[in-house]
């Protein structure tokens, strides 16, 4: 890679600065005012239901949607008034788009065409980014006669063979099945580790986003709701939105004793992690930090299911439905039907403002 | 069960297959034997089965001259259509709703027209008094008229126009099976909007751009009505010829002689095209 040579003017420090990145289509905003600095050699993931603007935002780094308002700065330059085949970033399309009418050696090559790099120099680095996406002997192969993950290897090699300075990735796996899923995701964090190219990825999977991303955007309805690394966004969502988008979550409704030390679901008290601010609160806990045993939330198991590493359970409690993982250690946990006390340790809990819930 | 359906498709393809033999099969072979056939104006036509037709044809450069200049127009029509017909369904599909659909209406609609009534058309525009002439005079860019009516040129702009749909047609089928996103790739990898459409959406279009070259030469080189309208009795295509020949000379089997090689210059050229194209295609298609 090229050192970083950063202009002495730049407003921001970051790498990549985007700042009030605006899309509105016929008076709908389906982005508002994204805001995201990254860092070189980071991958950050934009992670969101569908529909809630993730694609929309990438198209406007990549220069193929106009942004409304909004700035993109990549090392201090204004990247918005850039044509897309200006702006030297590698994109990686949903559909992967491949030249058809190119085998893989010559898609990968195009780009160093374009750019006039000597032929022995981009044959060289053809053959290098075959090797990178493990498709050395496949160069000859035109794309119709390529499996989807090998497709997808290609586009991602045709993107990186340019040394883009971002790569962008749009739900690049989304059409692999699960095995090759995983696969890809080790070869794609492999990948961006060698080459150390910034890249954002575009998401709905949230085990994804977790297993690949330095950082995490969370979005919805074109709005961020949370950045955060992916232990810290799982561990302390910012509200129940978050919470639920990255796994099965419990939510109780709670309050903050006066002093601001105790907290209680109901009946159940318990000392509370941290300071907190007194009041109504929502005490999220992850299933797999609730355990079965004498007090704690009073429930009856409505389900239960065998999952060989775990067990799912099911509960209605005096508080709402609860969903309890218990890793299988050899102990039954209670029977459908039965009732039973849900228990937790007290730093298991994270507290959320109830306003904040939708 | 089975022995019952088992005959069925063959049972249900018979009503296709009666009206491909008796519609196209048996008309042909009636040609092919009409054109071994001997005719005089003293015998008529005499049932022997000779080879005489054809080599009278090959024998006179007066039929090879008309066969040069049916080649030549159907050739030079097939270009004019892929010059003008492919950039057109390209812009075509780029364009946004309304605008589309109208300008679609626009480019197909001659086909709802009868060819007789384009041609006339045409005959109207090109003349020596034709409007293309007095614009051109009256704006001063030429002093007298140009020849257009009964020349080589005015057949080719006539039926390239007329065949025009079906190019438009053929590379638009294309088109809508290309993905967007290819010609955005290729944006992202730095090349400009030329080397683009040179290298990524023409390649793409090529497959379209052949059929629709098929058709248009296959449907230019038998096209009669046109030729008759624009060209007129001096200018003879073998269509019109044959014409001639079965109407006006009753040498029937003099023109089912000129039919059969007529086709079969189509055929050989048709299947010869597609083979070039499958060839060069199949191995990013299949
Ligand atoms: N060209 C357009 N015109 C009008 N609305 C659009 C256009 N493109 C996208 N939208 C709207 O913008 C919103 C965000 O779309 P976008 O494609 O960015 O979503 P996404 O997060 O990528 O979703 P998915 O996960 O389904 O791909 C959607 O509600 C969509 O309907
Ligand atoms: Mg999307």
């Amino acid at each position: 890679m090229s050192p970083v040579t950063k202009a002495d003017n730049t407003p921001s420090a970051s790498f990549l600065a985007i700042d009030g990145l605006t899309k509105t289509y016929n008076k709908v905003t389906v982005v508002d005012r994204f805001a995201l600095e990254v860092e070189e050699g980071e991958f950050v993931s934009l992670l969101g239901p569908s529909g809630c603007g993730k694609t929309t935002t990438l198209q406007m780094l990549g220069g193929f949607v106009d942004p409304s308002a909004g700035s993109i700065r990549l090392e201090g330059r204004d990247l918005i008034a850039a044509p897309p085949s200006k702006r030297g970033l590698g994109m990686v399309f949903q559909s992967y788009a491949l030249f058809p009418h190119m085998t893989a050696a010559q898609n990968i090559a195009y780009g160093l065409e374009v750019r006039k790099v000597p032929r022995a120099e981009r044959d060289e680095r053809v053959r290098q980014a075959l090797d990178l996406v493990g498709l050395g002997a496949y160069g000859d192969r035109y794309p119709r006669r390529m499996s989807g993950g090998q497709q997808q290897r290609v586009a991602l090699a045709r993107a990186l063979v340019i040394r883009p300075r971002v790569l962008l990735l749009d739900e690049p796996l989304s059409n692999l099945d699960a095995n090759l899923r995983e696969e890809m995701q080790i070869e794609l964090r492999r990948i961006q580790q060698t080459t150390g190219t910034t890249t954002i990825l575009v998401t709905h999977d949230q085990t994804e986003a977790m297993a690949l991303s330095d950082r995490i955007v969370l979005m919805r309805a074109g709005r961020i709701e949370q950045i955060g690394g992916p232990e810290a966004v799982y561990a302390r969502p910012a509200n129940s939105f978050v919470a639920r988008f990255l796994g099965k979550t419990n939510l109780f409704p709670g309050t903050v004793g006066a002093d601001g030390r105790s907290i209680s679901i109901g009946s159940h008290v318990f000392a509370a992690p941290a300071a907190a601010t007194p009041g109504a609160t929502i005490v999220a806990v992850r299933p797999e930090k609730l355990g079965f045993g004498e007090g704690g939330i009073r429930g009856v198991v409505r389900n239960r299911v065998f999952q060989g590493t775990q067990w799912l359970v099911e509960l209605d409690t005096e508080h709402g439905p609860a969903i309890v993982q218990r890793q299988n250690l050899g102990a039954v946990p209670p029977a459908i039907g039965e009732a039973t006390g849900l228990v937790f340790e007290p730093d298991a809990v994270h507290l959320m403002a109830p306003e904040a819930d939708k | 069960m089975r022995a019952i359906s088992r005959p069925l498709p063959f049972l249900l393809s018979i009503p296709a297959a009666l009206i491909f033999v008796i519609f196209l099969l048996l008309p042909l072979l009636g040609t092919l034997i009409l054109s071994l056939q001997d005719f005089s104006l003293a015998t008529g036509i005499r049932p022997v089965y000779e080879l005489a037709n054809y080599v009278e044809i090959f024998s006179d450069s007066y039929f090879f001259d008309i066969f040069a200049r049916t080649a030549r127009i159907a050739v030079f029509t097939t270009l004019v259509t892929i010059v003008i017909g492919a950039p057109e369904a390209l812009i075509l599909m780029r364009m946004k709703a309304p605008w589309r659909g109208i300008f679609l209406l626009v480019a197909l609609g001659p086909l709802l027209i009868s060819v007789v009534s384009r041609s006339l058309g045409w005959a109207l525009l090109l003349g020596g008094n034709g409007m293309i002439n007095q614009a051109l005079m009256s704006m001063g860019l030429i002093e007298r008229p140009i020849q257009m009516m009964y020349t080589e040129f005015g057949v080719v702009i006539a039926m390239s126009h007329v065949l025009m749909p079906f190019m438009i047609i053929a590379v638009m089928t294309t088109l809508q099976r290309l993905n967007p996103q290819v010609e955005n790739a290729s944006h992202s990898l730095g090349a400009g909007s030329f080397t683009t459409f040179w290298r990524v959406i023409l390649p793409q279009m090529l497959p379209g751009i052949m059929t629709g070259a098929i058709l248009v030469f296959a449907m230019a080189a038998s096209a009669f009505a046109t030729p008759q309208i624009i060209g007129g009795r001096r200018l003879k295509v073998i269509a019109t010829l044959v014409y001639d020949e079965f109407l006006f000379s009753l040498n029937w089997p003099l023109g089912a002689a000129l039919a059969m090689l007529l086709f079969a210059v189509v055929i050989v050229v048709a299947i010869g095209l597609n083979r070039v194209a499958e060839g060069y295609f199949a191995r990013m298609y299949k």
